[in-house]
């Protein structure tokens, strides 16, 4: 059995806990200091599911999304999008329109994961955002929705096995790369069919 | 960005975002700002299809079976070549692993009436329609005292330092065809004027163009997925990793002058503080010089262009000899099969040097060889460069120069050395870059 990669993005307003996510479901830990996302551009981890072995790449923004920075590149290739907002500020909601939108509008095929995620359940008592606004709104879209806590762990390892679970049965990213080639390692590539003439 | 940084990048063109990603990484805080919505610049991919359409003043027209949204069209041709700068600086910064890259099917030269393939080693040369069975012989010893060329230690005296590129086509016995051929087809010259230079440059550039085509086959250019715009796009994304602030659709009001060095940039009654700035031509008008014009038509087709095999992606060149003109056209294509246009169409962008009040029909030779075209969109660009670099630096403000006219990234990637060198005092030093990805946290396999 082949191991499936997969290209996740993550998106959200600054601050709502995408790197954290992240950091949760690969490391499985947390880090309360964890400041602006510098120096990192991916982190992957390879999960076994029943039947078939994938490996995540999610990609971080990289803090390019703060002031309508986030170039296309991010989407290419992307298999899944995770959108995250704050459920303790309606703001990062609100902005989650707009993502979904620039997804949508980047990455619109028909076999794209949307999934929107509520973080830091851990502070239900702070909460703003109903969980069936959102409800109502990722059934609208097509979405998937989820509320986790990356402090606590609480359902975040559920996101990705969503993705798993929904992932068709080829892979989409191999549809373009048969004839690309590889420029890294420089020296170790093999000549393809040449010399022809007309 | 009320905030003092160390340097600000005005605009996203390739030069800019190369930069910003090394100094980014050498630990310099950088702020990066582009008056447009896209990165890129001028050197941007344009997406969707209608936008390129607004951008040249026409009413949007929608292509029958496609999406606008499937276009990244290109404002500048340039392909890379495989064995150049730019692939080196790819792979040492580790960007090349954000980007896909396909070969270009194919490279023509233009002769008479009509294109041929450009033969680029010792067995095409043999067997091209291109030159005589004499002349063939020539050409081909010209490649091999061409590949074992060393200008510290020259072996042949048909092919030494001192002479011009001139004198050694005439030692090794070329005719005008052939040496049109070898000079801009091989040594992409965009006119005559190295024939009274050393040989060593044409010499080195002839040679770059034989190992780039050694490298992977049908051509010696190399051409991202979903377009150019990408390229920057990497870059911008390695200098955001280093900590680089990224706005866009962010107007630049001023740029601020304090006792003759630069200050600040006012954008939005808001000020950015920095020791130094650094942009495209656009930004400093009052820094550059005109040099000259290129003229540059986006075309899109439903066909390859005729005679170039069905190729999806090819280069024309145009010597100046075969059409009486004093620089060269050049003739780009790429297609459905980059990512960058609806299945089924293609883009030709043709491109030369302005040398008449009517440029437009400067490059009717090139549009009667790639067929019928569905839509064209031509703009004449000004080339600037920066008019006084030593005032500029006294000044801290450094203007990178436009694109020209050349079909690849040699001589850009030549400004961005050259503009380090003046920003920092030092050459670019890769060996301070760690690859981010390597050393970014991998998670244990369950």
């Amino acid at each position: 059995m082949s191991m499936r990669e997969v290209k996740v993005c993550l998106l959200g307003e600054a601050g709502v806990g995408k790197s954290s996510i992240a950091h949760r479901f690969v490391m499985d830990s947390f880090n309360e200091k964890q400041e602006s996302t510098i120096g990192a551009a991916f982190m992957s981890k390879t999960v076994k599911y029943n039947t078939q072995t994938v490996k995540f790449q999610m990609w971080d923004t990289a803090g390019q999304e703060k002031y309508k920075g986030l170039a296309p590149m991010y989407y290419r290739g992307a298999s899944a999008a995770i959108v995250v907002y704050d459920i303790t500020s309606f703001n990062t909601y609100n902005v989650v329109k707009d993502w979904v939108r620039d997804v949508r509008d980047t990455c619109d095929t028909e076999d794209f994961i949307l999934i929107i995620v509520g973080n830091k359940v851990d502070v239900e008592e702070k909460r703003n955002v109903p969980r069936e606004t959102a409800e109502k709104y990722c059934v609208s879209m097509g979405a998937h929705l989820f509320e986790c806590s990356a402090l606590s762990g609480k359902n975040v390892f559920e996101i990705f096995e969503k993705i798993a679970e929904n992932l068709p049965s080829e892979n989409p990213m191999l549809h373009h790369k048969r004839d690309t080639i590889n420029i890294r390692p420089p020296i170790k590539e093999k000549k393809k069919e040449c010399c022809k003439t007309q | 960005m009320d905030e003092t940084y160390d340097v600000i990048v005005l605009g996203t063109g390739l030069t800019e975002c190369i930069l910003s990603g090394i100094l980014s990484v050498s630990g310099r805080k950088v702020l990066h700002m582009d008056r447009n919505k896209y990165y890129g610049g001028e050197s941007a991919s344009i997406t969707p299809l209608d936008d390129l359409f607004k951008m040249f003043g026409q009413d949007p027209v929608a292509l029958p079976d496609g999406r606008p949204r499937d276009w990244n069209v290109d404002l500048i041709p340039k392909f890379l070549m495989a064995s150049g700068q730019l692939v080196k600086i790819l792979i040492k910064t580790g960007v090349t692993k954000y980007l896909e890259f396909k070969s270009v099917e194919g490279s023509y030269v233009f002769k008479g009436s009509k294109i041929f393939k450009v033969p680029s080693n010792e067995k095409e040369a043999l067997a091209t329609s291109l030159m005589g069975i004499f002349e063939k012989r020539r050409f081909k010893n010209l490649l091999t005292g061409i590949n074992e060329f060393d200008e510290k230690a020259p072996k042949n005296p048909n092919m030494t330092p001192e002479l011009t590129m001139e004198q050694v086509f005439k030692n090794f016995g070329l005719d005008e065809n052939t040496r049109d051929f070898c000079g801009h087809a091989m040594g992409l010259y965009l006119n005559d004027d190295y024939l009274k230079k050393s040989c060593i440059e044409p010499v080195s550039r002839i040679k770059l163009y034989c190992e780039s085509m050694a490298r992977y086959g049908n051509s010696p250019y190399l051409y991202p997925l979903y377009g150019l715009g990408e390229l920057p796009q990497g870059f911008a994304r390695l200098s955001a990793i280093y900590g680089g602030t990224y706005m866009l659709d962010k107007p630049v009001d001023e740029i601020i002058m304090e006792d003759g060095k630069f200050a600040g940039v006012k954008s939005q009654g808001q000020i950015a503080r920095a020791k130094m700035v650094l942009g495209d031509p656009s930004y400093f008008l009052d820094r550059v010089k005109k040099i000259g014009q290129v003229v540059r038509a986006i075309c899109i087709m439903n066909h390859t262009i005729p005679n170039t095999n069905d190729a999806k992606s090819c280069q024309i060149i145009f010597p100046q000899n075969q059409l009486g003109r004093k620089s060269d056209i050049y003739v780009s294509m790429v297609s459905y099969a980059h990512n960058v246009a609806s299945k089924t169409y293609y883009i030709a962008m043709i491109s030369t040097t302005v040398e008449t009040a009517n440029p437009e029909n400067e490059i009717l030779p090139a549009l009667k060889i790639i067929g019928p075209v569905l839509h064209k969109f031509v703009k004449v660009h000004d080339c600037f460069v920066p008019k006084d670099t030593a005032a500029d630096k006294l000044a801290q403000c450094f203007v990178s120069t436009s694109y020209d006219a050349t079909s690849h990234f040699e001589t850009t990637c030549l400004d961005i050395t050259n503009l380090h060198k003046n920003i920092t005092g030092e050459d670019i030093n890769y060996a301070n870059i760690v690859d981010p990805d390597e050393s970014a946290s991998q998670g244990a396999d369950q």
